[in-house]
């Protein structure tokens, strides 16, 4: 007979088993035992921006992009990019946002999830631009949270290495 | 409704995994009513939120087979956070329809697989991979903003707007919406105290609440619901056979379900949907919804309370059992719900206006009893599980209005006397999808 996994009353304990041997049981205050195993799951996922390429590929080259349905009567203005107007259905045009405005709100992250708990604590914030009618959330960094206020003027910078994700922007206080 | 059950909310279940506590919630429910055998059962709508959390694509199968009620009919429903409030809905469209006589609603959630700040990644994962996600993946951080945004607009706007540096002042305003917020977390962790479900309940103090860890300025840890395993079901049926079965059935008077944009910046700066209490005029300077308040929220609430012919929710509904995953979201639901006016959510929090009157609470709270909120402890107080949230909710009006609190929670605090009419209210993502939906006593007593 093999030797049955480990038994342990308190859950703590069996997470450490399982990061030990992969395996445990646990026993529960009324003495009903539960195997418990570990295990992994990780996925290397094809993730296509489709249609918003062109904001992913201009923050490569230090640009931000938005766009503008193309309705004359509407003309709303998304400062994060949509493909088709949320306002009136239209098709909208891409076109390029000034990469300076005002906070609109934010916040200072103490946690995160998992991927991202090493990283803390960041700023998150809703930028509002001049001329748009929608918000881009973004990383706000060089502050802390004494620093911050709603209304604040920022400016963006740009990764001179792209991962090609959102995070190649980031804002900071406008420094006059 | 004529019956429902629910587990008690807990970390971890180890010893149950998905099925065998939708059973236990399941047997719950029958039991007390005999005339209600599996066989008068027509089907199933049946919920949860995350196929990441269980590892188990089909799992509402697996819970139709396990209660043995193939080959009936059964759909599973998803909605994010108010998945457990869609399938509640679900249950109440297959038999008003007339597809269905009888039809359970069950839902469930085992989120206790993965650790903590990993199923903050899943759940962070219903917002925008493209542009939300990668920023930090963090729901608390999301709402973080919004409270942000709402303090600003009704705080900082008002009782601060005589305070000229922009950064002092809105210190103070958010010191003031904190305070405000614990009030609200003290309040829902003390109520559950009574109740044997929930799986926080405890005594607090203000400044205990406002010490505990900050996770996301300004929210700190006691005001945030946690991760659960744990299971709900609700039992609906057409008002004949309803009859057959108990002598205290409630009706679902009225449904209703609100959307809004996935991402939080695509909010648009409009006008408010107007209830019959209010006028254009009390918003004249308001762009809503921005990111300070739930139109999702207020749509669906709109049309929950036209259905049920309520033109002044705060004086036809005797208590609210809404979605608190933070305590800033259960300040601005009231508003949403129409409870108070928007803007006035932080006096009708401080008022205590949404407090139980019997409860003594640790600061005056002298409309205490006018409108109780979360009666139950709420999400922050009873846990989440989010398949089954919103049918938890269900599960506890309705014992509310059947007045047998006392019965199923062991003691009769949270018993709203003559409690005739209830909502609940269950709400997914950033306020991308909302449920409300009307319960009132469907018998004389």
């Amino acid at each position: 007979m093999t030797t049955r996994p480990p038994v342990f009353s308190k859950f703590r304990e069996v997470q450490e088993e399982l990061g030990r041997s992969g395996r445990a049981i646990y026993r529960d205050a009324n003495g009903i035992d539960s195997l418990i195993i570990r295990y992994p799951y990780s996925i290397n996922y094809i993730h296509s921006y489709a249609e918003d390429t062109e904001f992913f590929l201009a923050l490569a080259d230090g640009k931000l992009k938005g766009s503008k349905c193309t309705r004359k009567s509407c003309g709303t203005v998304y400062a994060t990019p949509r493909g088709h107007c949320m306002a009136c259905g239209a098709p909208t045009e891409w076109i390029d946002l000034p990469p300076r405005g005002r906070l609109h709100s934010w916040t200072t992250c103490h946690y995160g999830s998992e991927a991202f708990l090493k990283e803390t604590p960041y700023n998150l914030a809703m930028v509002e631009f001049e001329g748009a009618d929608s918000l881009l959330f973004v990383r706000l960094k060089e502050c802390v949270e004494s620093e911050i206020y709603i209304g604040m003027p920022v400016e963006a910078r740009f990764d001179p290495e792209p991962k090609y994700s959102i995070t190649d922007v980031w804002f900071v206080p406008k420094r006059s | 409704m004529v019956t429902g059950g629910v587990t008690k909310f807990a970390k971890a279940h180890p010893a149950m995994d998905f099925r065998l506590m939708v059973r236990r919630a399941y047997d719950y429910a029958l039991k007390g009513i005999p005339n209600l055998t599996r066989d008068r059962i027509d089907g199933s709508r049946i919920s949860y939120f995350s196929d990441h959390f269980t590892r188990q694509l089909k799992a509402s199968s697996m819970v139709q087979d396990y209660l043995g009620l193939n080959p009936k009919g059964s759909v599973r429903i998803e909605w994010g956070g108010a998945t457990g409030g869609e399938c509640f809905q679900a249950a109440y469209e297959a038999v008003a329809s007339g597809r269905m006589d009888v039809c359970l609603a069950a839902g469930f959630e085992t989120m206790s697989r993965v650790e903590t700040w990993k199923g903050n990644e899943f759940i962070a994962l219903a917002s925008d991979t493209n542009f939300d996600f990668p920023l930090g993946g963090f729901y608390t951080g999301y709402y973080a903003l919004m409270v942000q945004r709402h303090i600003y607009e009704y705080l900082r706007r008002t009782k601060f707007a005589h305070i000229p540096d922009e950064r002092e002042a809105q210190r103070l305003a958010t010191a003031e919406g904190s305070r405000i917020m614990a009030l609200v977390s003290v309040k829902n962790h003390q109520n559950a105290l009574h109740n044997p479900y929930a799986q926080y309940p405890k005594p607090l103090t203000v400044d205990q609440v406002l010490q505990s860890e900050m996770i996301s300025y300004p929210l700190v840890r006691e005001m945030i619901c946690t991760m659960s395993d744990g299971a709900a079901v609700a039992i609906l049926c057409d008002e004949r056979r309803a009859r057959e079965f108990t002598d205290r059935p409630i009706r679902i008077t009225g449904v209703g379900t609100g959307t809004d944009t996935m991402r939080l910046a695509d909010r648009p700066f409009g006008k408010v949907p107007l209830l019959p209490t209010e006028r254009a005029s009390d918003y004249a300077n308001l762009d809503y919804p921005g990111i300070h308040s739930f139109r999702a929220g207020r749509a669906a609430g709109i049309e929950a309370y036209r259905m049920a012919g309520i033109t002044d929710p705060r004086r036809e509904l005797d208590f609210v059992e809404l979605h608190d995953a933070y305590a800033s979201s259960e300040i601005q639901t009231y508003e949403d719900l129409g409870l108070c006016r928007y803007g006035e959510g932080y006096d009708f929090a401080e008022r205590g206006d949404p407090f139980m009157s019997n409860i003594q609470y640790p600061f005056p709270t002298p409309n205490a009893g006018a409108l109780p909120v979360n009666p139950s402890g709420g999400l922050i107080a009873c846990g989440h599980p989010v398949g089954a949230t919103g049918l938890m909710q269900a599960v506890f009006a309705f014992w509310q209005l059947q007045g047998r609190i006392a019965k199923h929670f062991g003691n009769k605090t949270l018993q709203i006397p003559n409690a005739h009419r209830g909502a609940i209210h269950s709400h997914a993502g950033t306020g991308s999808a909302v449920t409300v939906s009307i319960l009132e006593r469907g018998y004389r007593p």
